[in-house]
C-alpha cells in the first residue's frame, strides 16, 4: 500500500535561524519525488521531518490520513538511505540486512528468508559475509537501500544516496533505483542537488531556495514554465539565457533583441527567459553576433555568442555548466558546431512561442 | 652513490633512535642493578648500571616476605592489588562509560557545565580531597574496606574516564545512531549494539589507564588502610624502605616485582591502543 505525503505550511526553526518556512504541498501515492535545491536549502531538514528524526515548528505533515507530528520515528512506516550510508561497521552486510528484523525481534528462520529475497533482489548474495569497509562504494549502496528494504516501509527516503560515486557509477545507480521505485511503487522523497538526477528521476520536483518551497510541478514544467527566475536558472543544463529589457503592448524589447510575447501590459523592466534550443542561430537571423566560444559535447553543440548592446542577467545560483558571463548560450546539432569558428560572425532568432517573460524586480514569471 | 647515502640516513636515524632508547632505560637498568646487588647501597654505584655483585636475595625476600604470623604477605598484597584495581576499573568504566553515552548523544541542560565540572575536579591534587572522603567513607562505615578503597579509585578515575571516552562516542557518526533509530532501536539496543562496539578500542584504553592509576596509587591507600593484610603492593614498598640504613635493594626488587602486571597489561592492549590512537584518522 502506498500512501500520498501532504506537507500543511510546514516551518522549521532553529533557535532564531529559520530554515523552512511555509512548505506546504502533496505528492500522490506512489510517485517518486525530488527535493532540489543548492547546499543549505533545507533538503536534508525537511526529509529529516519527515522520517521523525527533526520535530516540527510549525505546520502538519500527513502520510494518508495520518498526521505524523507526534509518531516516533520508529512508527511512522519510513525507511531512510542516508548519505553516508550508515552501515554499522562492525557488522557484516547479512546481520546489517537483518537488524531492523533482529530489532522487531523477528524470529531467526523468518529473518534469515527476507535477507535471502533482498539480497537476492539487489544482487548482494555473494557478498553477505563481507564487513562494509570490504565493499566498493556501489555495493555499500546497494545494502543501505537492501537494509532500508527489508523493513517494508510505506515511505522511501534518500537523501543524496548517488553523491558518493563516481560519475559512471552514478548515471548507472540512478536507472536502477528508478526501476527500483517503479516496482516498489512506495512513495519516494529523494534529495539532491544536482538537477540533472532531479530531472531524469523525478515524477514531481520539488525546487527549495532558503527554506521557501519555489515551485512544485513535473519535470517538463519546471523545465518549460518556470515560476521564477531562480527555478529558470537552476534547472536546465546550460542554464536559460535572461536578457533584460523593457516590455511594451506585448512586444519585448532588449537592445537589438525583439519577440513577440503573450503578455499585454507593458512593464519597465523585465527579463526575457530563453533556452539555448531556443536560440535559432540561421544565416537568415534577425539579429547579428560574434561567436565567442564554441562546446561540442555530442549530439548537441554549444555557441557562446557576444551581442552588441544587449545585457544578459546572470544571478541565482546556477547548477551544471553556467554560460559564460554576458553571453549568450546557443545550441545547435552536434557535428554543426564544428564548422563553426570563434571570432565568426552569424545571425539568429528567437523562437518566441517558448519564450517566458519575468519581473525583473520580483523575479516572477509574468508571461 | 644514492645507495650510500640511503645508509647513512638509516644509521643516522638508528643512532637517535639508540640514544633516545639508552636515556629511557638508564634509570631501569639502575633499578635492576640495585635489584641484583645484595648490599642495596646506593654509595658503591658507579656511572654505569653495572652491579660489582649478583645476588637475587632481595627479590627473593620481597616475594616470599612473612608476617610476624608467617603468612606469605606478599601474595595475599598482590592479590589484594590487582583485586582493587581491577574492581575499581570495571565499576568506573560502567559509570564512564554511560556517562560518556549520555554526554555525546543526548542535549540537556547543563552538559557541557558538567564536562568542565569534571574536568576541574581532575586539578585538586588527591591529598586535598583525602581528608573529605575519609570522613565520607567512615561515615559509610567503609573505612580499611577493600570495597572503600575500591570506591575512591573508581570514583577518581571517572571524570577522565568519562572524557577520553566521550571523544571516542564522538567520533561515531550520529547517522548510525538514526538509522538505527529508524530500524526501531531503542537507546539501549543503540548503546549496546551499534555504540559498545565501536568504542571497544577505547574501552580499552580508559580501563588500562584506571587499573595502572589504581595499581600504582599510594597516598589514599596509605592513609587508609591501617592492616598489614589490606595492604596494597605500593604502601609495602613505601615501607621496605624505612629507617636509618634503607636497603634500596629490597625497594628496587620490588619495584621490579610491581611492574610486570603493568608491563602484562600493556603487552595484551598494546594494539588495541595504536587502534585507538589512529581511530577517526580514516574514515570508513
Ligand atoms: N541543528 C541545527 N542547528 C542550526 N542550524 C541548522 C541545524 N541543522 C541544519 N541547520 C541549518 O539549516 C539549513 C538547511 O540545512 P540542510 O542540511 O537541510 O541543507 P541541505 O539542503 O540538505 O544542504 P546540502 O545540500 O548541503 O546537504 C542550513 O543552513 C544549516 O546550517
Ligand atoms: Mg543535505
Amino acid at each position: 500500500m502506498s500512501v500520498a505525503l501532504h506537507f500543511e505550511h510546514v516551518g522549521k526553526r532553529y533557535g532564531e535561524t529559520i530554515v523552512l518556512s511555509d512548505v506546504d504541498f502533496r505528492t500522490e501515492p506512489g510517485e517518486l519525488v525530488v527535493l532540489v535545491g543548492p547546499s543549505g536549502c533545507g533538503k536534508s531538514t525537511l526529509m529529516r521531518l519527515v522520517a521523525g528524526l527533526e520535530t516540527l515548528s510549525e505546520g502538519t505533515i500527513r502520510a494518508g490520513d495520518r498526521v505524523l507530528n507526534d509518531v516516533p520515528p520508529q512508527d511512522r512506516g519510513v525507511g531512510m538511505v542516508f548519505q553516508s550510508y550508515a552501515l554499522y561497521p562492525h557488522l557484516t552486510v547479512r546481520e546489517n540486512l537483518a537488524f531492523p528484523l533482529f530489532v522487531k525481534k523477528v524470529s531467526p528462520e523468518t529473518r534469515a528468508r527476507e535477507v535471502e529475497r533482498v539480497a537476492e533482489m539487489l544482487s548482494l548474495g555473494p557478498l553477505l559475509d563481507r564487513l562494509p569497509k570490504q565493499l566498493s562504494g556501489g555495493q555499500r549502496q546497494r545494502v543501505a537501500i537492501g537494509r532500508c528494504l527489508v523493513r517494508k516501509p510505506d515511505i522511501y527516503c534518500f537523501d543524496e544516496p548517488l553523491s558518493n560515486l563516481d560519475a559512471a557509477l552514478r548515471s548507472q545507480i540512478r536507472v536502477e533505483l528508478k526501476a527500483l521505485q517503479r516496482e516498489l511503487g512506495k512513495t519516494t522523497i529523494y534529495v539532491t542537488h544536482d538537477q540533472v538526477e532531479a530531472m531524469t528521476m523525478a515524477d514531481r520536483i520539488v525546487v527549495l531556495h532558503r527554506g521557501v518551497v519555489q515551485q512544485v510541478g513535473s519535470p517538463e514544467e519546471l523545465y518549460l514554465r518556470p515560476h521564477n527566475r531562480f527555478v529558470a536558472r537552476f534547472i536546465g543544463t546550460p542554464a536559460m539565457n535572461l536578457v533584460a529589457g523593457g516590455l511594451r503592448e506585448g512586444r519585448f524589447e532588449g537592445g537589438p533583441i525583439r519577440a513577440a510575447v503573450s503578455v499585454g501590459t507593458s512593464v519597465e523592466r523585465v527579463l526575457l527567459g530563453a533556452r539555448p534550443e531556443h536560440v535559432r542561430v540561421h544565416p537568415e537571423g534577425k539579429v547579428e553576433a560574434r561567436v565567442r566560444g564554441i562546446e561540442p559535447v555530442g549530439e548537441a553543440g554549444y555557441l557562446h555568442l557576444a551581442v552588441e548592446g544587449i545585457s544578459l542577467d546572470t544571478g541565482a545560483a546556477t547548477s551544471g555548466s553556467t554560460p559564460k558571463p554576458g553571453l549568450l548560450c546557443a545550441s545547435v546539432a552536434g557535428r554543426d558546431a564544428f564548422g563553426y569558428r570563434e571570432g565568426e560572425t552569424v545571425r539568429f532568432d528567437l523562437v518566441d512561442e517558448r519564450l517566458v517573460i519575468f519581473d525583473a524586480v520580483s523575479g516572477d514569471r509574468i508571461g | 652513490m644514492k645507495e650510500g647515502r640511503r645508509w647513512l640516513e638509516i644509521a643516522g636515524v638508528h643512532l637517535v633512535l639508540l640514544v633516545a632508547s639508552a636515556a629511557v632505560l638508564y634509570p631501569v637498568l639502575w633499578v635492576v642493578r640495585l635489584a641484583v646487588s645484595p648490599t642495596g647501597r646506593l654509595t658503591e654505584a658507579g656511572a654505569l648500571p653495572i652491579p660489582k655483585e649478583f645476588s637475587l636475595q632481595n627479590l627473593s625476600d620481597f616475594i616470599f616476605a612473612r608476617d610476624f604470623y608467617g603468612r606469605p604477605i606478599f601474595f595475599i598484597q598482590l592479590g589484594n592489588s590487582l583485586l582493587v584495581s581491577g574492581a575499581a576499573t570495571i565499576v568506573g568504566l560502567l559509570f564512564a562509560l554511560s556517562a560518556a553515552y549520555g554526554f555525546s548523544r543526548f542535549a540537556f541542560p547543563l552538559r557541557r557545565a558538567g564536562m568542565r565540572t569534571m574536568l576541574v575536579s581532575q586539578m585538586f591534587p588527591a591529598v586535598v580531597t583525602a581528608v573529605p572522603l575519609l570522613f565520607l567513607l567512615d561515615a559509610l562505615g567503609l573505612f580499611g574496606t577493600t570495597a572503600g578503597l575500591v570506591l575512591i579509585y573508581a570514583t577518581t578515575s571517572v571524570p577522565f574516564s568519562i572524557w577520553m571516552l566521550k571523544g571516542y562516542f564522538d567520533v561515531i557518526p550520529k547517522d548510525l545512531d538514526e538509522s538505527a533509530r529508524l530500524d526501531g532501536a531503542s537507546a539501549w539496543i543503540v548503546f549496546t549494539r551499534i555504540l559498545l562496539p565501536l568504542v571497544r578500542p577505547g574501552i580499552g584504553l580508559t580501563a588500562l589507564f584506571s587499573f595502572m592509576s589504581a595499581y600504582n596509587e599510594f597516598i589514599m591507600a596509605s592513609v587508609f588502610l591501617d592492616d598489614v593484610t589490606a595492604y596494597t603492593l605500593p604502601v609495602t614498598l613505601q615501607q621496605s624502605v624505612g629507617g636509618f640504613d634503607p636497603n634500596w635493594g629490597l625497594f628496587a626488587a620490588g619495584s621490579l616485582v610491581l611492574s610486570i602486571p603493568v608491563v602484562l597489561v600493556f603487552f595484551f592492549v598494546q594494539k588495541q591502543m595504536v587502534e585507538g590512537m589512529t581511530a577517526g584518522a580514516v574514515k570508513g
